[in-house]
């Protein structure tokens, strides 16, 4: 199903300064159309700053990100949000709004209606989103009312229902139980598969290995590897990067 | 409920209030007289009463609630924080500052336009200053208390103006300012704000569906497609305006801005761009109400609407302080 032709989301030579201090440095590459490219790094390696820096949301210092051959930062506010919708990791929502309205922001950059008011097809739309996410049932709760793992998946039916091409997901499976992890996982899977780029920043490696097509290795800002999950999690980038080694039996372990 | 029932419902009940507050009154006029001349029949003086005194300080005071309402709605919305408004975070008192400078001054060079100006001027200074403040991501609570700090310097700098004031007709004048009120407003009055209210209301139906978005913070709202600093700019502008032209006419009232849409946001499914409407009729037909009731209560004095209103509006702020979670963002 790869349509490895097309390369869509290009990072070239990409550096990001926070103050004096260098966030990124000299960050190149690649998301293709079909391809689940997962972020792994340590706390504080620089994952979120990338995924902001793809989107346009940070101002980059160096360098360049560009998609279908145009640089982010040119696109207007709208333009952007049809082809790259992001899923952040602060999932805090102001106001106790309902399931439903939560995910219909997924169509914001549509019409930007409440769920009620959407047109048919957006909310068919966002209906299916509600329903990959295992979040239909929650269409008419206030999310304050919710737990923390079912406004999870609220929010990446959210993500789901913008039917952007580009999918950004910063710990989308940060509380979530391991059913809805796995689930979860199986989603964004599915939207490569049917020629989507998702960009998924994970902490739990082996679920990185299981459904990423390449892994970035971030390292204190730089890209410490790029490559198929064999190539980048070795055990010298596990004991270099993470400080940690395969244990015996699976998992890893203390060096 | 529909958002177009519950704005249906409030409507009509603004109407109600409106009607009431034509009908009733201190003067000796006997209630068949004053349906008589609210339906365009009557004598030359029940007509006077009831449309020239009665109704245009009842509109008044809905249109004051109305502004301050919908400002309420707007600011929370922008600032993600149910404790914002116009009167707790300073911005009525800066909006009041500005009128007292024209009063002191007894500036003319805009004519009647002069205090409407000043109080907006006043007003948006205020809430630039917080939104810059509310973008460099200090909490709620460092919010709230920058508000209050800026309310007692505007308030300061109003009772310096009072301190210094020229003569005794001034010093009164301002003082209305101060304690807030509608009483003896003339359609006149109402006309020289209401263009300032006009270009606000546009403002707020461009940019309020954003705050929508806003919702999921600054960030994921650039991310769905809301241009944040035009949201911004247009949030702050139709605030500053609809609270300025609030000021302009009746002076500080607090609290509308804050108890209106607390009250109709269970309503709108807590949406903060469908709460905007509700809170703007809510605000209108309880200020209304309010200044019906203070007007009809058998004193010698009659009680000044935004001493009433904050007697009753500030243990209702201090109850949904309490009740608010998660304050520190």
């Amino acid at each position: 199903m790869m349509q490895t032709s097309r390369m869509r989301l290009i990072v070239d030579r990409l550096g990001v300064l926070r103050g004096a201090r260098e966030i990124l440095s000299d960050i190149s590459m690649d998301v293709q159309a079909g391809e689940l490219v997962a972020l792994v790094g340590p706390n504080g390696a620089g994952k979120s700053t990338l995924i902001k820096a793809m989107l346009g949301l940070v101002e980059c210092g160096t360098g360049a990100v560009m998609l279908d051959g145009a640089p982010v930062t040119r696109l207007s506010a709208r333009e952007r949000a049809r082809q790259m919708a992001y899923l952040p990791q602060d999932r805090a929502v102001a106001w106790s709004i309902t399931g439903g309205d939560l995910a219909a922001l997924g169509r914001y950059a549509w019409g930007g209606a409440a769920y009620d008011r959407l047109a048919a097809a957006d909310r068919e739309m966002v209906d299916s989103a509600l329903e990959q996410a295992g979040a239909l049932s929650l269409k008419h709760r206030l999310i304050h009312e919710l737990s923390g793992g079912e406004q999870a998946r609220l929010h990446l039916a959210r993500l789901l229902a913008s039917r952007a091409p580009v999918l950004f997901a910063d710990e989308p499976i940060a509380a979530l139980d391991p059913r809805h992890q796995l689930e979860a996982m199986k989603v964004l899977r599915s939207q490569a598969d049917k020629g989507g780029s998702v960009i998924c920043a994970l902490h739990d490696l082996n679920l990185a290995r299981r459904h990423a097509d390449r892994i970035a290795v971030l390292h204190q800002g730089r890209l410490h590897a790029f490559a198929a999950p064999e190539t980048a999690l070795t055990e010298r980038v596990l004991a270099e990067v993470f400080g940690v080694k395969p244990a015996r039996g699976g998992g890893l372990a203390l060096l | 409920m529909s958002r177009v029932m519950i704005n249906l419902i409030l409507g009509a009940g603004v109407g109600l209030v409106l009607i009431l507050s034509a009908l009733l009154g201190s003067s000796d006029l006997a209630l068949p007289h004053a349906v008589a001349a609210l339906l365009g029949g009557g004598d030359a003086t029940a007509h006077i009463i009831v449309w020239e005194i009665r109704l245009p300080r009842a509109l008044a005071a809905v249109g004051v609630g109305a502004a301050l309402g919908a400002s309420g709605a707007l600011m929370q919305g922008l600032l993600r924080n149910p404790l914002a408004e116009p009167g707790v975070l300073g911005v009525s008192a800066s909006a009041s500052l500005g009128a007292i400078i024209a009063l002191y001054f007894g500036l003319g060079l805009l004519g009647a336009f002069t205090v409407p100006v000043l109080a907006v001027a006043g007003a948006l200074a205020a809430t630039l200053m917080l939104s810059v403040l509310a973008a460099a991501r200090i909490s709620a609570v460092q919010l709230i208390l920058v508000g209050v700090g800026l309310s007692s310097f505007a308030g300061a700098l109003g009772a310096l103006a009072m301190n210094l004031a020229p003569n005794r007709f001034a010093l009164s004048d301002m003082v209305t300012w101060m304690l807030g009120s509608v009483t003896n407003r003339s359609l006149d009055d109402l006309m020289f704000v209401v263009p300032f209210w006009i270009v606000g209301v546009g403002l707020a139906a461009l940019t309020a569906p954003g705050l929508r978005a806003l919702a999921l913070g600054e960030e994921t709202a650039q991310t769905l497609g809301v241009h944040l600093g035009r949201t911004r700019a247009g949030v702050i502008g139709a605030a500053a305006l609809l609270t300025g032209g609030a000021v302009a006419i009746s002076g500080v009232i607090g609290f509308v801005g804050i108890v209106a849409p607390h009250l109709v946001r269970p309503f709108v499914r807590h949406d903060p761009t469908d709460l905007i409407w509700p809170s703007a009729l809510l605000g209108g037909g309880l200020i209304a109400l309010a200044d019906l009731v203070l007007r009809l209560a058998p004193l010698d004095q009659e009680l000044r609407l935004g001493v009433m209103v904050s007697m009753i509006g500030a243990p209702i702020f201090i109850l949904i302080a309490a009740r608010t979670r998660g304050m520190g963002r």
